[in-house]
Order: C-alpha cells, then structure tokens, then sequence
C-alpha cells in the first residue's frame, strides 16, 4: 500500500502508477456532476460548457448557498456511484476524465475503460461530508446553475482524502476482492445454519444476484443523438 | 340536516374541516389535565424544526461510541482508515456547525402518544410537517424529498404523503415523545422485503439477511444498523423494520428469543467480511434490531432496513404542560 499525493489535471502515467489499495490525496479541481447532469450530457446531447480533461469527477449534490453572485458551501458530500455508472466509459474515452470519486464502485465495464484509457475509481468516505467540505476550498463556478443541485461544480480541492485506489487502471477492483471473500464467508455461515440451496429455490420471493443496471446501451454512443 | 348533506356535499366538508381549526379545538375537551390549558401546538412546531436541524448535526452517543469501538477493535489497515475519517469528520462537523452527511433525508418520525397527553393528532400532524418545512428553509438545507413522476422538488422535505409518521401509544404516560429520523437514500435504497412460506422456516428469513449485506456491499456506507422486521403482512413488516431502526444500539429486543436472534444475526453478518464503506474488514455492522408481530398462518415475511454509519436520530419529549427535554 502507497500513499499518493496528486496534482490535478492527471496525467495517464500517474494513473497507471496506482494500485488498487493504495492511498490517494487530491490538490487542485475536481468537477462534481451527478443524476442530471449525466442525462443532460448524453441522453440529451448537451455539450458541456467546460473541458474535463484531465481532472477527476466527483460524485455529489451539493448544499450551496448563493451570496449575490458567489456560491457558498453550506454542505458537500458524496453519492453512490453506481447510478452514474453508463456514463463512465464514455466519460473516460470522450472526455477524458481520469478519476471518478465516489462511493461503492462501478461495473465491470467501467472497470475495462479504465484499464483501456487509464483512469482509475478513488472511493471516498462515504458520509464523511464534514471533511469534504473543509477539504473543498472553494466552489469557483456553478455550469449549468439552472440544474443546481444537479449542476456542474468546478471545486478547488486542497488535501482531499484519504481517497482509496479502489479500481486502479490494471483491471484490478477490491471491491470483487471484498465480494468473492464474502461468498466463501456466505457458504461457510449457510453451512453453520444447515441451510442447503435448496432455501434459495423454495423461495420464488428472492435469488440473490448482482442487480443489473437499470438500462443498457447496446451500442456506444447510442444514446448521444446528433450534437457535438 | 339531511337536506343540507346531500343538497351541499362540497359545503359539508368544509363544515367538518373548519370543526377542527385551530381556534374550534382548543375549545374541544383535550386540555391538559393538570393546568388545564390547552397545549399549545406552535410550540411542537418550533420543536420539529429544532430536532430536524439538531438530528442533521449531531451523531447519537450510542452510534458514536459502537464507531469508536469498531475503530479499536479493527486489524484491516484500509477499514481502520475508513473508521477513522468517519470519527474525524464527525468531530470536525461538530466543531464547524456542519451537517454530517449531505443527505438530509426523509423525514420519518416516530411518534410516542401517553395516554395522558392531550393529544390531537390532525394538529400533531401539521406540526410535524410544518417544522420540517421550516427547518429545511429556515437553515436553509437541501430539501431531499421529490415528486415521484415529474421530480419537482419544491425544497420543504415533506409532500403529499410526507412526513412519515409511525405510531406508537403508552397508556401510562403523560407525554408526547417525538423521534425524528432523517432517513438517507443510499442505506433505504438497499432495504428489501420478501414474503416467505412457512416451509422455508427461520433460515429463508436468516439467509435472506445476510444475502442482502452481502449484496448492498459498500452502498448504504457501512458499517450501519440493521433493522429487521419479522411477521406481520407486507405494509407492515416494513414498519416493524423502520422501527428496529428507530431504536438506540445497546438495547436488546425484550424477547430473549428475538433478542438470540439479534446476536446471531450481527456476529453472522460481521463475517461476511464487506467491512467499512464495502472495502473490507471486520465490521459491516454496528448492530441488528429485530422488531416482530404475529403473522397470518400461511406466511413467513421479513423486512431488512438498512441505515448507514450516519445513524441519525433526535428525541424530544413534550409535556402538557409545554415542558420540552431533549435526548437521541
């Protein structure tokens, strides 16, 4: 396990120097996007009014306040990652993105982007918006104010973290480590309890699985219809 | 009379409404037994505000100190860092008058009615609404709450069908006590409920606990509360989840059978091994509460309530005579 400490925007070199486990802290600009954002950008094939090349995105809706023309910080924490999810790869490849911070992870698919391009997944302390608030130095423009809090946040970052290498970008995810581990623990308590798989298919109500997303492009870039 | 009920259905309703305005019920018979004065449901309105703001900025002891513990006991190096940044950003929101979490959740209350309290649960209930509404534009905070088809989120928290509010009754008592708990999406929304079969036993309901832990992962920020609800029919096993919520860590169900149950559960759960925020480690929980009811003879349901490591909660108790004490 190393610890980093990172400037941004990211180059691919330093991406690909990270490891899943290591431990990232972040200085310079992170943009926060989420739900909306994503849908404007590519379900309605708006371009976005800024580059992100280069720089990490953020997974947040933030609590600001608006003082004459200056967005305040009231609150600013992160979300689960996983409903940004189709957006990623395309993120990465058309946008350059190099980071995605967030909580909980991304698909595997992603997780191929990431390795193709060089990007990696930094998860954050999820809940922990204290810290990321103080961490946040300054909310220097609001894209898009009109989707606020679902706009585009340019963020100033000094010392952002600890951010945990959790998907680097050599294929590598702990959290299929952590989910692996966590069948054989799941065998193991079943057998304890003397429960056999039959339980599973007596019970029409409930088979575990992984849940798919709630929509998937066939084609990339599918979606996108006509801008640019 | 009667002509009057059928000639004028619009105008009766606005009859039996106006019987129950501010200025009419108080000259109803719910006056405080000891002064006898009305109570005076302004009062629970400033209190709501208050407890919404204080349950956003403030962790419970109960919670905080089952974190410390955690912390101690932890050997995965990346999961003692995780407990770590939870215990400093908590401190420094503390110091900084921040919120915890950014998700200011929904508003859900449980609320305890003494049977001695003069209770009047229409005025109860604007009181609960209002002081939400008030507090997430008094403060101002991120109002969390939407309409379900057309997203509109008018910034108040509450809604059509908003604030929830679970009841509970104590005959004895003389007061009113109200448990807010600002719920956040992203424990609830790995929540789940499955109707069993009495042939699937206790192992489906046991199985179906640690199957759903395993599949949240990192999602709902864990290490949290479970709350598990068992029996009951499908609208309310979800009650008896939320409920489990509810209650403080330390306190055991006050069935010894449920109370095993509990045990059991969080020492089966804690092995899984998904540890703090999904990563890995030692504790996935801080604790399960099972609430239960008697169920039909044909069923065997269960509900599991996640709530996140940022297990809000704030108590207030009112007495007649406008006495308020506050607590988690």
């Amino acid at each position: 396990m190393e610890l980093h400490e990172l400037q941004t925007p990211l180059d691919e070199n330093a991406v690909r120097r990270l490891r899943a486990g290591d431990q990232v802290t972040l200085h310079g600009h992170v943009f926060g996007l989420r739900d909306k954002t994503h849908i404007e950008i590519f379900d309605r094939g708006q371009t976005p009014p800024v580059s992100f090349d280069g720089y990490p995105v953020l997974h947040t809706a933030p609590s600001l306040r608006k003082v004459g023309e200056k967005w305040e910080k009231v609150i600013i924490g992160t979300t689960t990652s996983m409903r940004m999810d189709r957006y990623v790869p395309d993120l990465i490849e058309r946008y350059g993105v190099r980071a995605f911070i967030g909580k909980a992870g991304l698909s595997e698919r992603s997780l191929e982007a990431m390795q193709r391009f060089g990007a990696c997944y930094l998860a954050i302390v999820g809940g922990a918006a204290g810290l990321e608030t103080l961490q946040i130095e300054e909310v220097e423009a609001v894209y898009w104010p009109h989707l606020h809090p679902e706009a585009i946040y340019q963020l100033r970052v000094s010392g952002l973290g600890p951010l945990i290498v959790a998907m680097d970008a050599h294929g590598e995810s702990l959290y299929d480590v952590v989910r692996n581990r966590a069948q054989r623990n799941l065998s193991e308590i079943y057998r304890r309890w003397g429960i056999d798989k039959k339980i599973a298919s007596q019970t029409a109500a409930y088979v575990p699985k992984e849940q798919p997303p709630h929509f998937r492009r066939e084609k990339r870039g599918a979606v996108v219809k006509g801008t640019k | 009379m009667i002509d009057f009920i059928l000639n004028n259905h619009h105008d009766m309703k606005n009859v039996v409404l106006k019987q129950r305005t501010h200025a009419e019920s108080e000259a109803f018979p719910f006056a405080a037994p000891e002064t006898g004065a009305p109570l005076d449901y302004g009062v629970i309105e400033d209190v709501v505000r208050d407890l919404y703001i204080r349950a956003l900025q403030e962790l419970p002891p109960d919670v905080l100190e089952a974190l410390e513990r955690a912390h101690d006991r932890e050997s995965h190096p990346t999961a003692r860092t995780i407990l770590q940044t939870i215990l400093r950003s908590v401190a420094l929101s503390q110091e900084n008058k921040l919120l915890i979490c950014q998700d200011t959740g929904l508003p859900i209350f449980q609320v305890t009615v003494g049977g001695r309290f003069p209770f009047d649960g229409h005025r109860l209930k604007g009181a609960l609404s209002e002081g939400a509404r008030r507090a997430t534009q008094e403060f101002p905070f991120r109002g969390s709450s939407m309409h379900p088809l057309t997203r509109e989120n008018p910034q108040t928290s509450v809604g059509p069908g908003l604030p929830v509010v679970l009841w509970e009754f104590l005959p004895e008592a003389d007061y009113l006590e109200i448990l807010l708990v600002p719920k956040g999406s992203g424990s609830e929304n790995m929540s789940g409920m499955a109707l069993f079969t009495p042939a699937d036993g206790l192992e489906a309901l046991k199985k179906f606990v640690v199957d759903r832990v395993v599949l949240a992962g990192g999602k709902p920020c864990p290490p949290g509360i479970l709350g598990v609800g068992i029996g009951g029919s499908f609208e309310s096993v979800g009650i008896l989840a939320k409920k489990a919520v509810c209650r403080p860590l330390g306190i055991r169900n006050a069935d010894p059978l449920f109370a095993a149950l509990e045990e059991e559960l969080e020492e089966a759960v804690n092995r899984t091994g998904i540890g703090p925020m999904g990563l890995g480690g030692d504790t996935t929980v801080l604790g399960v509460n099972v609430e239960w009811s008697y169920t039909h003879i044909t069923q065997n349901p269960i509900a599991v309530n996640y709530q996140c490591w940022a297990a809000r909660r704030a108590r207030a108790r009112i007495w007649p005579d406008g006495r308020v004490e506050q607590g988690f």
